[in-house]
């Protein structure tokens, strides 16, 4: 008996009285074969959510099982690839039914043309167990491609394929399991997008994921393996943050998740990361890339997807022994995805409108970050880095407050901040990181011994600024004693002078930490000298004119990232000047 | 001929249900004709088996259960399209008002369009002169952009929309042919005859498609309004090649219209009311802006917002700021002050012009320029505050200074008259002669090599 459409609502569909349907399970809708998902079972009635748009669909039109659940294809070819939220690459749609979207474009993921390079790497007789690696490609100048047995198959290689040129699809290796039975493997395999992908065990949290932007570096580092979550209003600069993150951070690979959000920003990632170039090893940024366009017109239900699409991908490749960052951008518009869903389904709503199960969703995605160790005993991380966008720039809405729950690393963009075009506009006060113990042995043996505790003094002086702005608000800062005069001097220094960043200066666009160690020297020594003068009862203008606090402002350009012998001069000449100052 | 059914089995604000239908398609377009042969056009929102839901455009007055017969369209809503539709007056569901007759159609077109696939589209990047500093210099507007107003009720908006549309040179250079779709949704008749007598007088408007949907229209009509305006706008970009520049006002009236019809489908409401898939409606909207690869066209958007209550963090402006690239936001009490555009510089902002201004677009200096501007102007709110405080003599002499420039800068670089249409140039120097008020100690978002070239403050003198 075959099944038919029976309600339409929007992209959500019911068939009626049938028990073929598993949940979960991807099926096609309709006569255009629209790709949808089962969401609930009951007596009466299925119901499916659809990824496209419903228009011109009829009742009576069939359905058809597929009998698995919604899959990732996982093989060569996605890296420097554009995705939708389901897996679909957009250049092939494009070519498909042109600039516009169609319906019912059902194309493979990953092209099934191409040949690959393959080195196989096991021979006869070994024998192999899930997620252990049977071959190797080059998938792009950057990344080595390595092919791993599925999870839940392990067996004894009966026979292996020449090196050579080999599609997707080619058998290049066969393993007999226990039962006898022979499976072949081919140069990909699928896994369904909601499931963790399975690991030997986690590892604890030991190593930053460096960004080059002081203001996380130095202030409220991230960890490989670790979640941050970037809340702020509109034009704040989420969006500019997971740019630069995605452009310089040290992860082996990107996966970038535009979820819902503009398509001229997913235009702009495309233009930009293919002329820049990996400052590491000089090769194109898209070559360790793969994006998630599902932009903000594209259907809702494959916007829910698109973040699961997304971190099974990076599961895929942290299973290979690489340290994968996530940039989803942004998690609000997925959590309003589910909202409508829900709404559709008359499900009962918690806060907002939002359904009850948003925080257990939320935390769901977020645990699958982690340090780990893969079952074919490399070391990998997902790091997931999640942009959100609070309605009203109010942080007390739902999806933020849930997302704190589950996050360790807050970077709290600010209003104020970003109108005085103050960028990154992560706000020092409100903003943490939970990761600071974590990594203090890795700062200690890879940078200096003394880095945290100059950024704990920095991070007091920023603290201290904020209390004494309360009263210069209040009485104007003329009224105030030499002293906080100058905690309020340095403090303006590390705000313009570490804490801002260029985006758009060559050398300001990415800082080593060992200059930005070098930085907080300065400014700090520049502090304590300023201090010991003020304390002999020297008025602070004195040390003013010098010019020194707009001198060590403006370092951050003056010194370029390989020359950081220049600081010295800097220490030099602060100490000059001050003993001269009368 | 096809099936027509008498009679409906019921009958729910702009919503009426029918049983028994087969063969109907979701989103399929509904005759529904009444006993004196008037007739109302509908559409399928939802179906159950054999019963379907249609939603009445006209509104269901006059509606009983058994005067109306229904007939079924078979394909959905679909704009008529071809180029002489420039020059023409329609009504907020595409039907010409302006008794020319109907449209010969080239093609029709589905009025929700489809997505524009992401990597079709190509980055915009040439800017736009419109003629005022405050938003040449600051918030760039590109070809391409979907740039709003965000506005309250009183002020000048539509004043500052016109001089947009007057003064703006969308095709320069390009030799290519312009045109203006104008969707008013929920506006008064005033407002839409004010617009209406601009084009006229500045000679465009026959290069003008404007789509009517009057405060007193029926609301299910205004959903429909910016669908069709889009949808003449994509065809008259993509396929005609042109460069059209929408205007949609007022964005909060349609998304009113889109909460009424929401809670007549008993559908279960977001914040304040307001579907929750409001997000995902006016984007659907608003992402129909854009560039194409391979087509000489783009559409630009100007929507129009009023905020209620003057309330930034309202669910519409609040939404529309996520969608959009950047946003133009007018502030009452400049307005107050006589100041015209009153325009809000700190929160105001466009996400394009970093790529599309500086060597080689506008001006070397200008992103520096705007930036420096930015900054200074947000420490003259700094300034202000502190002197509502401690009063202004007790100020520090920079204070004074970023006092002194503040007033400035709002006289004479946002303030500008409705015919004062300023060169990119122009308005660069203004902003050096205001910076060049400032000590330069002060500038520190200025290249030395700029500051020595334009930095003169024996300029600003004169400007006192």
């Amino acid at each position: 008996m075959s099944n038919t459409v029976y309600s339409i609502n929007g992209p959500v569909v019911t068939v009626k009285e049938t028990k073929d349907f598993s949940m979960m399970e991807m099926v096609y809708v309709g006569n255009k074969r629209l790709i949808g998902e089962v969401i609930s079972i009951t007596d009466a009635f299925t119901t499916i959510q659809v990824y496209e748009v419903t228009t011109g669909l009829q009742p009576g039109e069939p359905v058809y099982s597929t009998g698995s659940p919604m899959c990732a294809t996982l093989g060569p070819g996605i890296l420097s690839n554009i995705f939708d939220g389901i897996e679909r690459p957009l250049k092939q749609l494009e070519q498909m039914s042109g600039a516009f979207i169609g319906k019912g474009c059902n194309v493979d993921a990953l092209d099934d043309e191409k040949l690959w390079d393959v080195k196989i790497t096991v021979k006869k007789g070994d024998a192999l167990s899930g997620g252990q690696i049977y071959g190797t490609t080059q998938e792009t100048p950057l990344i080595e491609h390595r092919f791993l047995v599925p999870p839940s198959l392990s067996g004894e290689v009966v026979d292996t394929a020449e090196n050579g040129k080999y599609k997707l699809s080619d058998c290049i290796v066969k393993l007999k399991d226990k039962k006898g039975a022979i499976h072949e493997l081919t140069l990909c395999q699928k896994w369904p997008i909601r499931i963790p992908r399975p690991v030997d065990n986690r590892l604890p949290i030991a190593m930053p994921l460096i960004t080059g932007q002081r203001v996380i570096d130095t202030l409220f580092p991230i960890a490989k393996g670790g979640t941050a979550a970037v809340p702020g209003g509109f034009g704040t600069g989420k969006t500019m943050t997971q740019h630069q993150l995605a452009k310089w951070c040290d992860a082996d690979l990107i996966v970038y998740i535009g979820c819902g959000e503009r398509g001229n920003e997913m235009t702009q990632v495309l233009e930009e990361f293919s002329e820049l170039i990996d400052p590491k090893s000089g090769k194109a940024l898209t070559d360790r890339t793969v994006l998630i366009a599902n932009t903000s017109n594209m259907p809702v239900a494959a916007r829910e997807a698109s973040i699961y699409t997304g971190i099974t991908l990076a599961e895929y490749y942290r299973d290979m022994g690489y340290h994968v960052a996530i940039m989803a951008d942004s998690t609000s518009r997925w959590a309003e995805a589910l909202r409508e869903i829900s709404g559709r389904l008359e499900e009962m709503p918690a806060e907002e409108g939002f359904p009850a199960y948003l925080p257990s969703r939320l935390s769901e995605f977020y645990e699958r970050a982690g340090f780990m160790e893969t079952l074919s005993g490399n070391d990998g991380s997902v790091s997931i880095i999640g942009a959100v966008s609070p309605q009203g720039s109010d942080f007390s809405e739902p999806v933020t407050q849930n997302t704190k729950r589950f996050v360790r690393c807050f970077w709290a963009l600010d209003k104020s901040l970003a109108y005085a075009r103050h960028y990154p506009a992560i706000n020092w006060t409100s903003s943490y990181s939970e990761y600071i113990d974590d990594l203090s042995k890795w700062y200690k043996e890879n940078i200096d011994p003394t880095f945290l505790r100059k950024r704990q003094e920095l991070s007091s002086i920023l603290q201290e600024e904020s209390k004494l702005m309360e009263i210069v608000k209040l009485i104007g800062s003329d009224v105030l004693p030499d002293d906080q005069k100058l905690v309020i001097e340095t403090a303006r220094v590390i705000r313009v002078g570490f804490l801002q960043q260029n985006a758009y200066h060559k050398d300001d666009t990415y800082v080593p930490l060992q200059k930005q160690l070098k930085m907080m020297e300065v400014i700090l020594h520049l502090y304590n000298r300023s201090k010991e003068i003020v304390a002999t009862g020297l008025p602070l203008s004195s040390i003013l004119q010098t010019g020194l606090f707009e001198k060590v402002s403006k370092m951050k350009y003056d010194i370029p990232n390989d020359q950081p012998e220049l600081f010295d001069e800097y220490m030099a000449d602060i100490d000059k000047q001050l003993s001269e100052v009368h | 001929m096809s099936l027509q059914f008498v009679g409906l089995k019921e009958i729910n604000g702009p919503l009426v249900v029918l049983d028994h239908v087969p063969q109907v398609s979701f989103e399929e377009m509904v005759e529904l004709t009444l006993e004196d042969g008037s007739s109302r056009m509908g559409r399928v929102v939802q179906i159950q088996g054999d019963r379907a839901i249609i939603q009445v455009f006209e509104g269901t007055r006059g509606l009983s259960l058994k005067n109306t017969r229904t007939r079924f369209l078979a394909h959905p809503m679909e704009m008529p399209l071809a180029k002489e539709i420039l020059g023409r007056v329609f009504n907020g569901s595409g039907r010409p008002i302006d008794g020319l007759g109907e449209v010969y159609p080239e093609k029709f077109a589905d009025i929700n369009g489809k997505p524009i696939n992401p990597v079709a589209r190509s980055y915009p990047r040439n800017y736009i002169n419109t003629g005022i500093s405050s938003i040449d210099c600051l918030m760039t507007l590109i070809r391409g952009q979907k740039l709003p107003i965000f506005s309250g009720s009183g002020m000048q908006h539509n004043k500052l929309a016109v001089q947009i549309v007057r003064q703006a040179q969308i095709a320069k250079d390009s030799g290519q042919e312009f045109g203006i779709v104008f969707a008013a949704m929920g506006v008064n008749n005033d407002v839409a005859d004010y617009f209406r007598a601009s084009f006229q007088e500045s000679g465009v408007m026959k290069n003008v498609t404007m789509f009517l949907n009057l405060s007193n229209d029926p609301i299910i009509e205004r959903i429909l309004t910016p669908r069709c305006a889009l949808t003449v706008a994509e065809y008259l970009a993509f396929e005609q090649n042109m460069h059209i520049l929408v205007i949609l006002t007022d964005m909060t009236s349609y998304s009113e219209a889109l909460r009424e019809f929401s809670s007549s489908k008993g559908e279960i409401p977001g914040r304040k009311g307001y579907p929750g898939y409001l997000y995902s409606d006016l984007a659907s909207l608003y992402e129909r802006a854009g560039v194409i690869e391979g087509s000489q066209g783009s559409v630009t958007q100007i929507p129009i917002l009023t905020m209620p209550n003057d309330d930034i963090t309202h669910p519409v402006p609040d939404l529309t700021g996520y969608i959009t690239e950047g946003q133009i936001v007018l502030d009452r009490s400049l307005d107050q002050m006589g100041v015209y555009p009153p325009v809000s510089v700190l929160p105001s902002l466009s996400r394009l012009m970093k790529d599309g201004i500086g060597e080689g677009y506008t001006r070397a200096d200008h992103p520096a320029v705007s930036n420096q501007l930015f900054a200074a102007y947000a420490k003259v709110q700094d300034a202000r505050s502190l002197a509502s405080v401690i009063g202004e003599d007790e100020l520090s002499p920079l204070d004074k200074k970023y006092m002194e420039f503040g007033k400035m800068f709002e006289k004479h670089f946002v303030g500008q008259s409705f015919d004062d249409n300023r060169t990119i140039d122009q308005t660069l120097d203004l902003g050096w002669t205001l910076l060049s008020m400032l000590p330069v100690e002060a500038l520190d978002r200025l290249d030395q090599a700029d500051i020595d070239k334009y930095y003169d403050p024996a300029k600003a003198e004169n400007l006192k």
